[in-house]
């Protein structure tokens, strides 16, 4: 026993695998592929980025330069007294947050009964919902632009926000994570008195924060990125969030390129930065919602 | 244990905290539905007072030359289903080698996917342009002899929106496929090396059949996401699908009937046609992906 040689052991030690040719050979196949793929991931973007920096005639320049020079921050002055980007921008994180909040709250309250409460037509209820997901929805957003023009809510954000204020996807979400709280935390609580809105409150709500987080960085980006809704809904274009608007200014500023790519640049900056912070969130949050 | 009284306590309780959900799904989920069928049967505008037509807007829909033009589109943008399976997959497989800056890799591709479709579109749109970075680079490799409009040109036009499809897609079923490789045991892969598989080989025969579930899965998304596909198309084509009507799809023609000409009923009826169709495309892969559809909704 005392003869085993200690050597091959050794070898595989993490410390140690860097070094080993294979890891080496790995890597020289590895990421040539990888930064190819980059360019094209992020390519279009920093193309864009490059044109907005330039200035008049080297927007056309053949060949194309890539790292513009000189650089200019001049489109992205000029866009700002062009439009009102300010007020578009201020339009998007108004829509943003109001339809973030409203549909967290009212899935999250929709959602506790159906998981943790016992009532008459829970399972009706709750099929009823499933079921939409299922039957065809052939009027949609004709009916529903129907429903905010009787409502009053026509050319006013109420009527963008409201359709997604709740949905039923999010309401499974949320559904699965309060079934999967321990039941001793509520029978504690309720033997220490606790009133059935404090055990949501105040046990229920913490205890799912991960699906919360979730359902946030999906709506966040539902809401934030949203194009044709707010079109349909919103008559007065100074009331446009930063989708439609981008839409309007391509359309109309196709003559002036850099303008376009300016406007454009400035619009994914906040999401970008976003999840740059959040990353792991984001990227977590995305792809575990839907592995379930 | 509990007494009734608390039960029904906790009844009233429930009914309280559906209220508020429960009126907005009735309004904009559940009335849609019920009010979508009836609609598909009349002759709704805006202007005119509303009769029941019947079967008229399912014939005029079977006639309209337009209208069967962006159904052949919608399904044959079905092809960026595979596409992006097969990229992506690949790509997982790219970026679950254990290498420095592998982070860096994993997040500079998964930037489209939360980026606004309307910027995606505005970019390349750009790089699609006659003098733009496409054919600078096509033109440089020799691949193509003259610059090629992929905006204006009739037979290009499509591909060139269902490749922005394809690209902003590719890092959302990345990182699912990379949850995927991950949850596969690494035992099986170094078994098969040790019996003497090449890396294709265990690839093929062991990485993709355990794949499967997530194949199914991102197949069954991405199908109702092509079939429907809107917004890259109305930022790069406009809603007549230009040019000359080669990006019309059914959602872009429903749009322009609903918003633009302002027949709701007709809209409704060409509406109703698509739902059906993807609720047929929808059961028919529910009964090949069991295991992958399910995972979805539990």
């Amino acid at each position: 026993m005392s003869d085993t040689p200690i050597a091959p052991a050794a070898e595989r030690l993490p410390g140690n695998r860097k070094t080993s040719p294979k890891k080496i050979v790995q890597a020289i196949v590895v990421y040539p592929l990888l930064l190819l793929t980059t360019v094209v991931t992020l390519g279009p973007f920093l193309w864009l980025l490059s044109t907005a920096l330039k200035t008049g005639d080297n927007i056309y320049a053949y060949p194309p330069q890539f790292i513009p020079n000189p650089i200019t921050f001049k489109n992205f002055i000029d866009v700002f007294n062009l439009m009102p980007l300010w007020s578009y921008i201020g339009n998007t994180v108004y829509m943003t947050a109001l339809g973030v909040l409203l549909n967290i709250f009212l899935c999250a309250i929709t959602a506790y009964p159906l998981a943790r409460l016992r009532f008459p037509f829970r399972n009706a209820i709750f099929f009823a919902m499933v079921s939409t997901m299922i039957l065809p929805n052939a009027g949609g957003m004709i009916v529903n632009f129907l429903t905010i023009q009787s409502l009053g809510l026509y050319n006013n954000m109420f009527g963008v926000v409201l359709p997604s204020a709740i949905s039923i996807f999010n309401i499974f979400l949320l559904r699965q994570a309060f079934i999967t709280v321990p039941n001793d935390m509520e029978h504690s609580a309720r033997i220490d008195g606790a009133g059935e809105f404090r055990i949501f409150a105040t046990i229920m709500v913490p205890m799912i924060r991960p699906a919360i987080a979730t359902v946030l960085i999906f709506d966040f980006m539902a809401f934030w990125n949203s194009l044709i809704w707010p079109v349909i809904i919103l008559d007065d274009r100074a009331k446009y969030p930063l989708g439609p608007a981008l839409k309007y200014l391509n359309s109309n500023l196709a003559f002036n390129f850099p303008y376009v790519a300016a406007g454009t640049i400035i619009s994914v900056i906040p999401i970008i930065i976003i999840f740059l912070v959040l990353q792991k969130q984001f990227i977590n949050g995305m792809v575990g919602a839907v592995k379930g | 244990m509990f007494s009734n009284k608390l039960m029904r306590r906790q009844a009233g309780f429930a009914y309280l905290m559906l209220v508020p959900g429960c009126i907005l799904l009735l309004a904009f989920t559940f009335y849609p539905i019920f009010r979508g069928l009836p609609l598909a049967f009349t002759d709704y505008s805006v202007v005119d007072t509303t009769h029941w037509t019947g079967w008229a807007n399912f014939k005029r829909a079977f006639a309209d030359g337009n209208f069967g033009l962006a159904l052949q589109h919608s399904l044959f943008y079905l092809i960026v289903v595979p596409v992006l399976q097969i990229l992506s997959i690949l790509m997982a497989i790219l970026v679950n080698n254990k290498l420095r800056f592998i982070t860096f890799f994993r997040v500079a591709y998964f930037v489209p996917v939360v980026t606004s479709m309307v910027a995606a579109a505005i970019a390349w749109k750009w790089v699609y342009e006659e003098q733009g970075i496409l054919n600078y680079f096509l033109l440089k490799f020799g691949i193509l002899d003259q610059p090629v409009s992929f905006m204006v040109e009739t037979r290009l036009a499509l591909y060139g929106v269902m490749f922005v499809t394809i690209w902003k897609g590719l890092g959302y079923y990345m990182m699912i496929y990379l949850a995927g490789l991950q949850s596969i045991p690494s035992e099986l892969q170094e078994a098969a090396r040790i019996d003497g598989a090449n890396w294709w080989r265990t690839i093929w025969h062991i990485t993709i059949p355990l794949l499967m579930p997530f194949v199914l899965l991102c197949s069954l998304l991405s199908m109702m996401g092509a079939i429907q596909v809107f917004d890259e198309v109305f930022v790069m084509h406009g809603p007549l699908g230009d040019p000359a009507y080669t990006t019309l799809t059914t959602s872009i023609y429903s749009y322009k009937v609903a918003f633009q000409d302002f027949e709701f009923g007709y809209a409704a009826t060409l509406g109703l046609l698509v739902s059906l169709i993807v609720m047929v495309l929808s059961i028919f892969m529910f009964r090949y992906t069991r295991k992958g559809g399910l995972t979805y909704y539990e």
